[in-house]
């Protein structure tokens, strides 16, 4: 008894703001709302840049996290800590960082600027980066558990078959941890979906090129509450879908 | 062997920090050798040294003409471009592939395109009779199926050195027998060289031209298999092939064994001999038996285990020797542990050979 009270509060706390959102939700113009175009605007700039963080991620990631699992290499232990850096960074000083790298001044930004003329913040490809730099993490974690988990037999047995180092990759450790991939893309998605800090502050908020869905919650917050409501209901719709897809692996038994 | 010479000549060793490998092995075209061991004993290191998953520490691994590794030369040929195929223990078929995909993937590696790969392994799945098994995954496919489109796999690469481990270990004692007679065709129809590493007398028995025994990775005993079960060198190869095994000094049709017992057997010689004897020629008396040329001695049962339709019975005494008798004889006897008998072997049923 004395662990159910405080049981049921936390359930409380964490399902309240839910059911509040739910609860002024202006339900009667909801159709309206959700195909005005400043909201699909939003939410098309908020898919497609998530779509392409993760992909950015997956290329970038999944070797990485091969590195990680499969080769011994003197620092690993640091550069696995390295790696997930961005998971307890406050995003918004990973923006400042960003910035401060790809900025026009940057480290790598002046040598943009300079070398092809190309200047990063403040556009979607700084969304892209910034969202891809937040969300990495997950999906690096993600794959390496799925690599270390795989037998490596397998590899033996393709090489034995006559396969490379690289066609083994492809054709069988990638096939072999494949729902592993998918896990970590579905979470690395999900995380650069509801970026806020990192964007806002390397990407700043230009509707249709940089604000994306959290963005334009924050700033419809201070003019028209319901708007704000409606956005965050679709957020909640998409990271409830994504729960439900990951269940079995997350959630199940 | 034939006049070529052999197609695999390997002197293998590997050291591995406490544990080393010394293992000289040569195998001819179409040749089936065993290589036969108690756990531990180096078989698997040997297996692995030969596909190039782990590195020769000194001697040499030649297979059809072409030097794999020579760590003296520091010749070094990687897994994947060496001319072999596996069978592994656990068949490890590519879950995600079926069973056509799975033979496919070694001829499409080795340089033919999509189509002949998938022709090629179809025809090997055909010679297994596995054709309407062929778009199954492998968790569909039984336990002497997998073991089939495993060796198909193996096979598809037309491999100079095909290596088996342990090819029927995983298989209910049922399949393996059936299992046992198609890998004996196969191997038979293979003409490059076969290694069979395995724990089980019988498959060796069956499925190869000449056995290799090893423990604590040397060679203990190497030959067919008529002169190792006849003549067995090691306490480990006659438990294997189901003797009774002492060494002594012969004088004669006498013999002394290094603990100073002593029997009588058939056969002369003079020096150091081993005497063996099967079970089944060691008779069991309740009293001291008298007459005929026998050789006698009291001993004390220690166990009593069903084998075949018999018992075999361990009996220490002067020698440790176990002994075969029929159930009627052993409830005649009265036969159990700590009971004292007597045991007896004529000496025509032994067998005396010099151990040098």
């Amino acid at each position: 008894m004395a662990l159910l009270l405080p049981a049921a509060l936390g359930l409380l706390f964490l399902v309240l703001p839910l059911v509040g959102l739910l609860a002024r939700a202006p339900w009667s113009t909801l159709p309206q709302r959700l195909t005005e175009p400043a909201v699909l605007t939003a939410l098309r700039l908020s898919m497609q840049t998530a779509t392409l963080a993760t992909l950015l991620c997956l290329a970038l990631g999944v070797p990485l996290a091969w590195l990680l699992a499969r080769v011994r290499f003197p620092g690993r232990r640091v550069v696995r800590a390295l790696v997930t850096v961005p998971l307890v960074l406050p995003p918004v000083v990973g923006g400042v960082a960003l910035l401060l790298v790809f900025g026009r001044r940057g480290l790598v930004g002046s040598w943009l600027d300079a070398t092809f003329g190309i200047t990063l913040p403040f556009t979607t490809t700084a969304v892209v980066l910034a969202e891809a730099f937040v969300a990495m993490p997950f999906l690096i974690i993600a794959v390496e558990g799925a690599l270390r988990g795989a037998d490596t037999r397998y590899e033996e047995a393709a090489a034995t078959l006559g396969a490379g180092r690289w066609t083994t990759f492809t054709h069988v450790t990638l096939p072999l941890v494949a729902p592993g991939v998918a896990a970590g893309a579905v979470l690395c998605w999900a995380r650069a979906l509801g970026e806020f800090g990192a964007t806002i502050t390397f990407a700043g908020n230009y509707p249709g090129r940089t604000q994306t869905m959290p963005v334009a919650v924050y700033l419809a917050l201070e003019t028209d509450l319901e708007a704000a409501i409606v956005l965050s209901l679709i957020l909640l719709t998409v990271s409830v879908v994504i729960l439900a897809s990951l269940r079995d692996r997350w959630t199940g038994r | 062997m034939t006049a070529a010479g052999p197609l695999l000549d390997a002197h293998l060793v590997v050291d591995r920090g406490g544990f080393l490998l010394d293992l000289p092995l040569t195998i001819g075209p179409g040749e089936v050798v065993a290589l036969l061991g108690p756990n531990g004993a180096g078989k698997t290191t040997a297996l692995r040294a030969l596909a190039g998953l782990l590195p020769l520490s000194a001697g040499h691994l030649t297979l059809a003409g072409r030097e794999l590794d020579h760590p003296g030369r520091r010749t070094w040929t990687p897994t994947e471009h060496r001319p072999i195929g596996v069978v592994f223990q656990e068949y490890l078929l590519f879950p995600h592939l079926s069973a056509l995909d799975n033979v496919a993937f070694g001829p499409r590696r080795r340089g033919l395109d999509r189509q002949q790969a998938r022709q090629r392994a179809a025809d090997w799945l055909g010679r297994m009779g596995l054709t309407e098994h062929a778009r199954r995954k492998p968790r569909q496919l039984s336990g002497g199926q997998a073991q089939r489109v495993a060796l198909a796999r193996a096979l598809a690469v037309e491999p100079a050195l095909l290596l088996l481990d342990e090819p029927l270990a995983a298989l209910d004692a049922r399949t393996r027998l059936d299992t046992r007679a198609q890998l004996h065709q196969h191997l038979t129809a293979h003409p490059g060289a076969t290694l069979l590493v395995t724990h089980d007398p019988l498959d060796a028995l069956v499925l190869a031209d000449r056995l290799v025994i090893i423990e604590d990775g040397l060679v203990v005993q190497a030959g067919t298999a008529a002169t190792i079960t006849a003549q067995p060198r090691t306490d480990y190869v006659a438990r294997l092939v189901g003797l009774n095994l002492y060494r002594g000094r012969a004088s004669g049709q006498r013999i002394r064994l290094t603990d100073g017992f002593g029997l009588t057997t058939g056969d002369r010689h003079d020096g150091e001999v081993f005497v063996a004897f099967p079970p089944s020629a060691v008779a069991l008396h309740p009293g001291q038996p008298d007459g005929s040329p026998r050789n006698t001695w009291p001993a004390t049962i220690t166990g009593v285990q069903r084998h075949g339709d018999n018992l075999r019975i361990q009996l220490t005494g002067p020698i440790e020797v176990a002994a075969d008798v029929t159930p009627a004889a052993a409830a005649q006897l009265r036969l159990a542990p700590g009971q004292p008998v007597w045991a007896a072997v004529k000496a025509a049923e032994t067998r005396a050979y010099p151990a040098a």
